[in-house]
């Protein structure tokens, strides 16, 4: 795939999925469809799907253990060894799959060295070449603070740590928000950071000739799926207000099993509501399913003790092997004439029966 | 103005151009990462590119010092020497300065110019010696691999036996 | 001379793609010489019992491919989705973030994006969303789904072949994405079609034959042994027989076969003999062994069943001698092998027991149910406990650096025994920068069975980034020994030195132990084991 076909079909799609509910919900006004139906729909998609996928995954057995060490392995007593980058056992790769999945510690690691001349004079320098894992780290966050947020519209009582959160996270409308006083509510920090973030990691997919070569329509189309949920969901609450109390109604229904239907809420919730639910009943089917697959990545989850735990490869198979008996008979002359030591003499060869 | 003046002033502008038209004999693909990277250690390609031209742009400015000359012209061929070029296109960057300075300097100075176009056939020249010289090198080094394999074993010759043609009856 | 470019043509190199050109999947490979090696020769293959052996040639538009091939392929794909789960994993949850693309030390060598570790793994991905994924089998190539086709079988072995299995990249990956695995699974797919290269093939038929990569047979190996004996004796004035294949020996000793064949690697060899020589009042009593005479696995570069068959030889004999643990020499992959693949592959018999030093009696541990130790920890708690009479001085010409070999450091994590050892026995030790070793070591550029010498281009420029970093303390110290634990290393440096660093030479590390190593009643040293004279003893060299 070409790239400019990659964007332009992966953006064909998502102006697609925007339009779906737009003209679903807008012309034919087919709310049980849109606010009920297909949200469920999405929902059964997304968990059965991941379910479905990790037991696809469990089912082949990890033959061998093949943990990528990146530290010095457990030995003598008076050699340090480090226990998170080259695990002795559980503890090491419980902590090493923590750092890994709440802090990316391998995209961290892409720190380089450089040599600049100042003045003619050679000088170490480390590059700052972090904006990957920033990016990515920001991103990851961000969705997730977002995600909490939104306990705020399906929990009632609404939870003091979603309050709490959505304070914090809105510090910004107390001071210099740009838009504060034309009657607007407050800016989200989690929003803008989201938007950056998401904004950089296409960017740089179109932007570094690398990755523009290996990126692929389900890389864009995921991104591309983001920024529209962003950009509706801040629609929405910074423009085309919608009635939070109805969109409450509809969502604890949701989650309460008894589905309602309320009028009165503006078509761009739907729209970010359908965006949603594409997004995660396409979850399970894409590479997005990382989210599960760190957690059984064999270089990372296993622990470097082969040498002093056995590990059991449940296909293992006899191999046919090429006997010593075999070696001895083909060199046995040889072998006594150097005056190496032989399991039968010489003389014997003659009798010796086929081995295998 | 004079020659020397121009291309002492139009020097980065002349020295970026030259990079980026050697860079394009890369793949495309790739090309990126060699002109962004800047680290030597995780660059080597780019960095030799970019630092070795800077010298060989002034060392054939002035024209005098060869030795000079001849290692920037090894640094740079010895890799290209063993990348996907044809000799041709190992050594053609040297001859590619011709046109860059001279898309600088407009037109006039054609007799200034044809001093520096007769030192550029030269060190194309050298080119030339440097990527046999380095090609010749990777020869001797199969031959010595080969050799070495079995060192020892050719001093005390007749020990080795290969497998056979045929498999033999176990 | 049509082929001869006019000037103009030469100038004009560049070229810019329409931007709807069709990207990767569509540009054919090219197999182009001195990147590939040669194929394997069918008596090779025939010897082992692999499939299709034949002649053939990769420069060729036929491989002569059986009838069936696409169904072998798939069906092996599909067996190896369901028997390793990292290959399954791996196919699914590449994001393609491009962390990994600028760490292969052939992308930065070459510029080739095909050599971007992702990309490589993409080659096989995109057949593997076209059979085996929903939006693969509907949406084609906008799913990054292509159909397997004789050009995308030789592409795939093309790159795989270019791959070194350093695991550099799996590093970097966030999700642990291990390429090394990749190549392996789809070189074994490869090998499914007698697709192998020879420089792999006739090390595993001979391996398999007679345990040594060459086809050295026993008494020649010996023979070699005893010409190593003369040698140090005239450098010693001792005499160091060793023993082989003796019964009853306490422990077995296990090497790469290149240490007894291929300079430098002799000089380390001769190193182990002199450290066992040592050892042997103060009580240690072991066997060298020829029929387990490879520590190496080519196998390993073949597939699994293949590098489990050659390393069953080591336990076999070991139970055959009567041994009760197994030393390992200074190899790489091997220890790969040793560390992660032995004890699963071929368990150790239950007459070997948990490995402890006859010397110094401390437990190996770390050992505790391969039963195997390697000679590096072996020498450095040898060293701890003081159990060696050390000059380094005679080290003192040699500016030392270390290169990780990549299988020890990123596939076992033996980082710090080296350096304790060879701080031992040399006072100039200096590091590489911090991104090209230990755990970001740039490989040598010729491993996994790639060291061939038709393919003499790739390795340079693979190695280059390795290369650079010697020459960067070269010039920064004036090193001039690079010393490794591994037998390719010392074999494939040596040329990667002598191309873009010719002032460096390599050294394993035991060689630099044996200079450094003070004999009771030995004559006077002048010279080194090369048989170049120390430092101070110039004059006196006589002759």
């Amino acid at each position: 795939m070409n790239f400019v076909l990659s964007i332009l079909f992966s953006s064909f799609a998502v102006i697609v999925v925007v339009l779906i509910p737009w003209i679903g919900v807008g012309a034919f006004d087919l709310r049980i469809l849109f606010g009920i139906i297909i949200p469920y729909a999405a929902m059964l998609t997304f968990f059965v799907g991941i379910v479905v996928r990790v037991i696809d995954w469990s089912r082949s057995p990890v033959p061998f253990r093949i943990p990528t060490t990146a530290g010095q392995e457990w030995s003598f007593p008076w050699i340090k060894s480090n226990p998170i980058d080259n695990p002795k056992g559980t503890g090491g790769v419980v902590i090493r799959m923590i750092f890994e999945v709440l802090t990316f510690r391998s995209l961290f690691r892409n720190t380089r060295l450089e040599y600049r001349r100042v003045d003619g004079v050679p000088k170490i320098d480390y590059e700052w070449e972090k904006w990957l894992w920033v990016a990515a780290l920001v991103f990851h966050y961000s969705f997730l603070v977002i995600f909490l947020r939104h306990f705020r519209f399906f929990t009632e009582p609404v939870p003091g740590f979603v309050t709490l959160l959505q304070n914090l996270d809105g510090f910004m409308q107390m001071g210099a928000a740009p838009f504060n006083g034309f009657g607007l509510p407050g800016v989200y920090l989690t929003d803008m950071l989201l938007m950056a973030a998401v904004t950089w990691l296409l960017l740089r997919r179109i932007l570094y000739s690398q990755i523009r070569y290996v990126s692929l329509p389900a890389d864009y189309f995921p991104l591309l799926l983001i920024i529209a949920l962003g950009f509706s969901g801040m629609l929405m609450r910074y423009l085309f207000r919608v009635d939070v109390t109805a969109v409450k109604e509809l969502a604890i229904g949701l989650f309460k099993f008894s589905p309602v239907s309320p009028e009165g809420i503006g078509v761009i919730f739907y729209i970010h509501l359908f965006i949603l639910c594409v997004l995660i009943a396409y979850f399970p089917f894409s590479k997005l399913m990382h989210l599960a697959g760190i957690f059984l990545s064999p270089t990372r989850n296993l622990s470097n003790n082969s040498r002093f735990v056995r590990h059991v490869n449940p296909w293992n198979y006899p191999v046919q092997t090429h006997t010593y008996d075999e070696y001895e008979d083909e060199f046995r002359d040889k072998m006594i004439e150097a005056g190496l030591p032989v399991e039968k003499e010489a003389e014997s060869t003659v009798e010796t029966e086929e081995k295998e | 103005m004079s020659i020397d003046k121009i291309l002492a002033e139009k020097r980065s502008k002349i020295i970026k151009k030259w990079r980026n038209a050697i860079i394009k004999s890369y793949p495309e693909d790739g090309q990126g990462f060699l002109k962004r990277e800047k680290s030597q250690f995780a660059n080597p390609v780019g960095l030799t590119i970019s630092t070795e031209i800077e010298t060989l742009y002034d060392e054939i400015i002035k024209g005098e010092n060869t030795e000079k000359i001849s290692s920037c012209l090894d640094s740079i061929i010895r890799i290209r020497a063993v990348q996907d070029f044809k000799p041709s296109r190992a050594v053609a960057f040297v001859l590619q300065l011709k046109q860059i300075i001279r898309d600088e300097l407009g037109s006039g100075h054609s007799d200034k110019m044809r001093i520096l176009d007769n030192r550029i056939d030269e060190i194309a020249l050298l080119a030339f010696d440097v990527y046999s010289a380095c090609r010749q090198k990777i020869s001797e080094i199969r031959v010595k691999e080969v050799k070495n394999q079995v060192g020892k074993l050719l001093e005390r010759a007749n020990l080795i036996s290969e497998i056979p043609e045929q498999r033999p009856a176990l | 001379m049509a082929d001869t470019p006019k000037p103009a043509e030469i100038a004009k190199i560049d070229h810019y793609p329409s931007p709807f050109e069709k990207g990767w999947m569509n540009k054919q490979v090219e197999i182009k010489p001195g990147v590939y090696c040669y194929a394997s020769k069918p008596k090779n293959l025939e010897y082992v019992g692999m499939p299709y052996p034949r002649e053939w040639n990769p420069a060729d538009e036929d491989w002569k491919l059986p009838e069936n091939w696409k169904e072998i392929i798939e069906e092996g794909f599909k067996d190896r989705l369901d028997k390793y789960r990292s290959f399954k994993l791996f196919m699914d949850i590449c994001v393609r973030c491009g962390a990994c693309a600028d760490k292969c030390h052939f992308f930065i060598g070459s510029g080739d994006p095909k050599n971007m570790p992702v990309q490589r793994a993409e080659l096989l991905r995109s057949v593997y969303r076209k059979n085996h994924t929903i939006g693969g089998k509907i949406l084609g190539p906008f799913a990054g789904a292509r159909e397997l086709t004789e050009d995308v079988l030789k592409e795939w072995w093309y790159y795989l072949y270019q791959c070194t299995e350093c695991r550099r990249c799996s590093v970097f990956c966030p999700y642990g994405i291990d390429t090394a695995e990749i190549t392996i699974i789809g070189r074994e797919l490869t090998n499914l079609l007698g697709l192998n290269i020879d420089w792999i093939a006739a090390p595993v038929a001979n391996c398999y034959r007679t345990g040594n990569h060459l086809g050295i047979q026993p008494h020649a190996y010996k023979d070699m042994m005893d010409f190593f004996t003369d040698e140090i004796e005239d450098i010693t004035g001792i005499r160091m027989e060793q023993d082989f294949n003796r019964k009853g020996a306490e422990i077995l000793f296990i090497t790469p076969s290149g240490d007894v064949f291929a300079d430098p690697g002799t000089f380390t060899c001769m190193g182990y003999m002199m450290l066992f020589h040592y050892l042997k009042e103060q009580g240690l009593d072991i066997t060298w062994s020829t029929y387990a005479s490879e520590g190496g696995n080519f196998g390993f570069f073949t597939s699994h069943e293949m590098a489990k068959r050659l390393n069953a030889k080591m336990y076999a004999e070991a139970k055959r001698l009567g041994v009760k643990w197994i030393l390992g020499g200074e190899c790489g992959h091997m220890w790969r092998v040793l560390n992660q693949y032995m004890d699963t592959f071929n368990g150790p018999p239950d007459s070997l027991e948990e490995p402890v030093s006859p010397i110094t009696g401390t437990k190996f541990e770390n050992a505790k149910t391969t039963k195997m130790v390697h000679l590096v920890e072996f020498t450095a708690d040898l060293m701890k406990h003081n159990k060696l009479k050390l000059d380094p001085s005679r080290n003192d010409h040699l500016k030392v650096t270390f290169h990780d070999s990549c299988n020890t450091a990123r596939g076992m994590g033996f980082l710090e025994e080296p350096r304790y050892v060879i701080k031992n026995v040399c006072n100039n030790f200096y590091e590489m920068p911090p991104e090209t070793i230990r755990e970001l070591t740039f490989c040598c550029g010729s491993g996994s069975g790639l060291n061939a010498g038709e393919n003499m281009e790739l390795r340079m420029r693979g190695g280059l980034p390795r290369a650079n970093a010697v020459k960067h303390v070269h010039e920064k110290h004036g090193v001039n020994m690079l010393s490794c634990i591994c037998a390719i290393d010392r074999a494939v440096l040596t040329s990667l030195m002598e191309y873009w660093v010719p002032e460096v030479e390599v050294t394993g590390v035991h060689e630099m132990v044996a200079n450094a190593l003070v004999f009771d009643g030995e004559k006077k040293r002048t010279t080194d084991l090369r048989g170049e004279p120390l430092p101070g003893m110039e004059d006196e060299e006589d002759v």
